[in-house]
């Protein structure tokens, strides 16, 4: 319960914000895994648009489409290799109105 | 796609890439900037105030035509637990001069016109366009870039690396390595709109007058973090940051921080009413000199966040960002002037003048202080937090208990808190890391 209000209360906050988002090429890609390993489950909560999320067999995937490209999950988890991390294509991804 | 070759390319348009162009491109070099983003600014991120004296060296007369919101006359430093703060106020009259030290700016509307002077000043700006690779000739120099964009390599003399905390073609191409989870904070932050004139009257301003709040204690649950307020002209940013390695070994949500900040009982009067109107999230450099990676190598330099040149302590990191692409580019000018090759060896001229400068004589005199915050940090961010709202509690409330006991009290909560040797190893430790 706790979980889901907390999910539609990120949901609110992205929903302000600009996208133009490039489908079919999401720009962050989870390896295939059996366990996720600390620092992957750890996305599922630190992630700031929630865009990592637990599938009912305990594995992690993602929606990259709120991604506001801090690269915290870059910084966490490209260097063992369980995701891929590249910039959208140019003029695409998060658009800042403000910043 | 693009045949000439260019004296230099600067990757990315946020304070330090501007600064670099604006400088190169003022100095009569032929210079392309790249930037991913639609319009420069839209993927930046910061606070943000902005120091003028900084801007001033590149930009002497800014104040004509650059988007301020407020300057700054009053800061705010708290110290918070759940239900209060204890704080010291700064405001002085004299911060209302001709030529004000301070601004709060918007990331989004500066940007885009720092971009504007540097397209002014003879740069080639190109947006929409995501650098993918870095270009190296046989004896392994930088000599230029691929992009995203349809046609081939794009050639430079020199690259100017200016991609951002996290940036992608260093650490790829293996100039630096990726900062680590304790050397990076995540900040999360919200613009709340409110009438100009709420805003003045909430914070007793007037005209242009700005006010800030910083604040460390419970509201970072122990993790190593800020939060800040800071008032635009018809806005409110309102934001908390921790580091990421904390993030992770609590399990918390950077969301979930900002939304108990949003409610604190002395912040919540503070953004009533407001409408929020964005959401953003960034990483911002902490580790301080000791994480500052190699500079300068053949056919590149690199500057600003990308670098890591962050002032954790002061909170000041598009500053550095600024004087370092500022340096960096008078640094190549120099060697351009004498017909030097952008050879390692020569841009170590870069390296050479940044040492002299601020940037990166403060990151020197806090170099200890990341290490300090990283162990038992919940020491400095939950328990003295809570004893100085209690003394200061103590010390205010009058029910008739004599004040000798009163203090003692006080005393006994800090010794019980963290032992007599804690507090003063704690002191130490502190007074070691700051000197």
């Amino acid at each position: 319960m706790t979980i889901a209000v907390t999910k539609s209360r990120v949901e609110d906050k992205l929903f302000q914000n600009r996208y133009l988002v490039d489908s079919g090429r999401p720009h962050i890609k989870v390896r295939p895994h059996e366990r996720p390993s600390a620092n992957l489950l750890a996305l599922t909560h630190v992630c700031p648009a929630k865009c990592y999320d637990l599938n009912d067999k305990g594995q992690v995937e993602i929606t990259p489409d709120g991604c506001m490209e801090c690269g915290t999950c870059r910084i966490l988890c490209e260097t063992s290799g369980e995701i891929e991390w590249d910039y959208p294509r140019g003029g695409f991804g998060v658009l800042f109105k403000f910043g | 796609m693009i045949e000439e070759k260019f004296d230099a390319i600067v990757i990315g348009a946020g304070m330090s890439g501007n600064a670099a162009a604006y400088t190169m491109a003022s100095h009569g070099l032929n210079v392309l900037q790249l930037e991913r983003g639609e319009y420069p600014g839209s993927k930046n991120v910061q606070g943000a105030i902005m120091y003028a004296n900084m801007l001033e060296k590149i930009i002497p007369d800014f104040r004509d035509d650059a988007p301020l919101e407020r300057h700054l006359v009053e800061q705010r430093l708290w110290v918070m637990d759940e239900t209060s703060h204890t704080g010291i106020h700064y405001r002085s009259d004299d911060f209302n001069e001709a030529k004000p030290n301070r601004y709060t700016i918007i990331r989004a509307q500066f940007d885009k016109w720092f971009s504007r002077k540097v397209r002014e000043a003879g740069a080639t700006v190109l947006c929409e366009t995501t650098v993918t690779e870095l270009v190296r000739d046989a004896k392994d120099k930088v000599v230029g870039v691929r992009t995203d964009r349809a046609g081939g390599a794009i050639f430079a003399d020199v690259v100017v690396l200016a991609e951002g905390v996290s940036g992608l073609l260093g650490t790829r191409a293996g100039l630096r390595e990726m900062p680590k989870p304790q050397t990076v904070a995540l900040a999360v932050k919200e613009m709340h709109f409110l009438p100009e004139e709420v805003i003045e009257q909430r914070f007793g301003l007037k005209g242009d007058e700005g006010c800030v709040i910083e604040a460390v204690g419970t509201t970072s649950r122990g993790m190593a973090g800020l939060g800040f307020l800071y008032t635009n002209k018809e806005s409110i940013s309102l934001g908390i940051g921790c580091l990421v390695s904390d993030f992770v070994a609590m399990m918390e949500s950077p969301y979930v921080l900002l939304d108990a900040l949003k409610n604190h009982p002395s912040i919540r009067p503070l953004i009533a009413g407001s409408e929020v109107k964005e959401y953003a999230a960034h990483l911002i450099p902490e580790g301080g000199y000791k994480a500052i990676p190699q500079l300068f190598g053949d056919g590149w330099v690199v500057v600003g966040d990308a670098a890591q040149l962050n002032n954790a302590v002061h909170r000041e990191g598009s500053n550095l960002a600024m004087t370092s692409g500022r340096i960096a580019a008078e640094a190549i000018v120099k060697v351009k002037s004498r017909n030097g090759p952008m050879t390692k060896r020569n841009l170590a001229l870069y390296n050479a003048m940044l040492d002299k400068s601020f940037v990166v004589k403060d990151l020197r005199k806090y170099k200890d202080m990341p290490a300090l915050l990283h162990t038992n940090s919940c020491n400095f961010f939950t328990t003295y937090p809570r004893l100085m709202s209690q003394a200061a509690q103590n010390f205010m409330r009058i029910d008739g208990t004599p004040k000798i006991e009163k203090e003692k009290a006080t005393t006994a909560a800090f010794i019980k808190a963290r032992s007599r040797w804690g507090l003063v190893s704690d002191a130490v430790r502190l007074a070691f890391a700051w000197r």
